[in-house]
């Protein structure tokens, strides 16, 4: 299991996020989420707002976001739900943070498949540049984490950054993308080997090679 | 090798536009209508035909799992189905191909098996880290309410059906059926005790159906092509085309739609370029994603990739997430990152479980520099016995399988590093 804890409730984090509430567009968005479910299953949807709660604290704080206790509180009122049972699936799930973060969680996949391709040397690259584990660089910029597995295997070694992947990496290749972060800009998200567009063999497909240049019908050849 | 033409997912690497009308271009939603005017029976009789055996890693048969469910609600109880796009098993990276470069596939299969298993709507479960793929996903459901395709009178066929997108938000567990409908009722992933079956009592209570994206979104194209297309590719017992995700030591990493059954040599020099650093330098596979224990080079080589192949090498076909190494590889590394995966992972619900995933990852990490006793292997396998079958999801039997099949094949690997270290030990002592 995960071992994971909620932030220490403390007179200052109420006092900094005991008044919150969903902006208007948030407060939009966490509706739509709730109509998905049938009429009394609102509940469904805490995984939803809890993400959505996130991303706007997110953005109230210039980071990736976390879910301080009143903020939980609010999601728990919000649905009208213990809190308790809000706290429990805050404190199981993986992606929400209980702890403030920074700007860029960097999320450095280390699994096996990873770890064949090189994940040591990514970890490797963000230690050398004072990133350490599940702490926030004292330039309020990174954070760090060993995820597990993130479905890109194929496209292996992998790091997210907030919403964004960044694959086929070497120690190289995610210098270049944390110096572009740090700068200010926005780096080409995905595959970063040349010439490869997304999980085909490097150097072109083996197959459905007319897909790369015309949207190919093949149901004439049936 | 499988023709283009016989390819199901022709936009997999996404080389075109994922949108509604260039899916239309390349045959998707193409009289959705009569598919569905076909009936019920007449479209699960088909499936059962057609030998798919779903795509998640059990590899149950798809027609007579969708056959469980109820034909008419005695109770006023809907039926759901749920589409499981939780791809979180280690090696496994189609699910993701299909979502964000062939989703109205997935979209259109929905509607189609959620007519045949009579089901009021479909929540699709992502897990949470395909945030873009989400949106992609979203983006086309949207499309397909706009186009009336689903939603009311879904594509005209008097049939009323929903699609609905729920996010996961990162754990591993959510994959397992029961633990995917308890998060989408809003609750911690834990799996539930079985029975009752979820095609009797699944979400909210209700007859529910859980199928993996590749299982659904294959469904239109073998309707249109017929049951004997779809068989007629691989072995008896293990039909169809499939997904391949080939990862670690190749040359040219990739993922690719193969027919079943095709061995796994061909498989590497046709679409991955072969082994880094050739055939002799091939260590193990483990040829099905994390779960499923490693199988040594010479015996892979020429096997059949498919469900029976692979059970015959005491391994599994899995999600055909096909994990190559090759012997620059620390396997006993390889082995205890795949333990601590399953230690993060477990949700804390079965002690042995909870306990074993650790204990067994922290023995993995002493056989690992050889810090043990040569008796700590026997103990370790006994342990991996003691958690397997005693939990109430696989997420246990999972977490015993990788290490039970790297005691089988390399034990003589983890005794050498045990005498070595105790070498060491010794002359550091004189």
């Amino acid at each position: 299991m995960a071992d994971r804890s909620p932030a220490p409730d403390t007179p200052e984090l109420r006092e900094r996020w005991g008044s919150f509430e969903f902006s208007p567009a948030y407060k939009a968005k966490a509706d739509t989420a709730i109509a998905r479910y049938p009429e009394g299953r609102q509940r469904s949807a805490v995984m939803p707002l809890l993400d959505l709660a996130q991303r706007q604290v997110g953005e109230e704080t210039n980071t990736q976001g976390w879910l301080p206790l009143p903020v939980i509180e609010y999601v728990a009122d919000y649905l009208e739900m213990p809190v308790i049972r809000v706290l429990e699936v805050a404190t199981f799930y993986f992606m929400y943070n209980l702890q403030p973060v920074g700007k860029y969680h960097v999320q450095v996949c280390g699994t096996t498949p990873c770890m064949l391709r090189g994940s040591d040397g990514l970890l490797e690259t963000c230690k050398k540049r004072g990133m350490v584990k599940g702490h926030v660089s004292e330039d309020g910029l990174w954070t760090l984490t060993e995820v597990e597995c993130l479905g890109n295997c194929a496209t292996a070694p992998m790091v997210q950054i907030n919403d964004d992947n960044y694959e086929d990496l070497t120690p190289e290749r995610l210098d270049h993308v944390l110096d572009e972060l740090a700068a200010g800009r926005q780096p080409k998200t995905g595959t970063q080997e040349p010439g490869r567009h997304t999980s085909e063999p490097v150097g072109g497909p083996t197959t459905l090679k007319e897909m790369v240049t015309e949207n190919h019908d093949y149901r004439g050849e049936w | 090798m499988l023709a283009d033409k016989d390819r199901i997912f022709t936009n997999l690497y996404g080389f075109q536009d994922w949108g509604l009308k260039a899916a239309q271009a390349r045959g998707d939603w193409d009289d959705t209508k009569a598919l569905i005017g076909r009936g019920q029976d007449a479209i699960i009789d088909e499936m059962k035909a057609s030998g798919l055996r779903g795509r998640g890693g059990a590899g149950f048969p798809t027609g007579l799992k969708w056959s469980f469910m109820p034909k008419e609600s005695k109770d006023g109880r809907p039926s759901f189905l749920v589409i499981n796009a939780d791809e979180s098993e280690p090696g496994s990276c189609k699910d993701r191909e299909i979502i964000r470069h062939d989703p109205h596939k997935l979209i259109e299969g929905a509607l189609v098996a959620g007519f045949a298993m009579r089901a009021r709507a479909a929540y699709i479960y992502i897990r949470g880290e395909y945030i873009r793929e989400a949106e992609t996903l979203q983006a086309a459901i949207d499309e397909a309410y706009d186009a009336g395709l689903i939603g009311k009178n879904a594509s005209g066929s008097g049939y009323d059906f929903d699609v609905f997108l729920h996010r996961g938000a990162g754990a591993y567990i959510c994959g397992e059926e029961t633990a995917m409908i308890e998060s989408l009722e809003g609750k911690k992933g834990q799996p539930r005790l079985k029975p009752p079956f979820p095609a009797g009592a699944g979400l909210y209570g209700c007859p529910t159906t859980v199928n993996n994206v590749e299982s659904i979104a294959v469904v239109p194209t073998i309707l249109r092509r017929g049951a004997s297309w779809f068989a007629g590719f691989g072995r008896e017992n293990n039909a169809g085309t499939k997904l391949f995700q080939i990862s670690g030591h190749v040359e040219k990493p990739c993922v690719v739609e193969e027919a079943m059954s095709i061995p796994f040599r061909e498989l590497i020099e046709k679409h991955c370029g072969g082994i880094r650093g050739g055939w002799d330098n091939l260590l193990a596979v483990i040829p099905g994603g994390s779960s499923v224990p490693l199988v040594p080079a010479e015996q892979i080589m020429d096997c059949p990739m498919d469900f029976d192949g692979l059970k015959e090498l005491g391994s599994g076909l899995g999600t055909a997430a096909v994990i190559v190494m090759d012997k620059s590889t620390d396997i006993v590394r390889a082995i205890s990152r795949i333990s601590y995966f399953y230690k993060h992972e477990s949700c804390g619900q079965c002690t042995p479980c909870r306990e074993g995933t650790g204990w067994m990852w922290r023995v993995m990490e002493r056989l690992r520099t050889g810090d043990a006793a040569i008796e700590e292997i026997d103990m370790l396998q006994q342990v991996t016995k003691q958690v397997e079958g005693h939990t109430i999801c696989a997420l246990g039997d999972a977490a015993a399988w990788p290490i039970q099949g790297l005691i089988r094949h390399f034990r003589p690997e983890l005794e050498r590093r045990i005498e070595e270290h105790n070498t060491k030990f010794a002359e550091a002592a004189e």
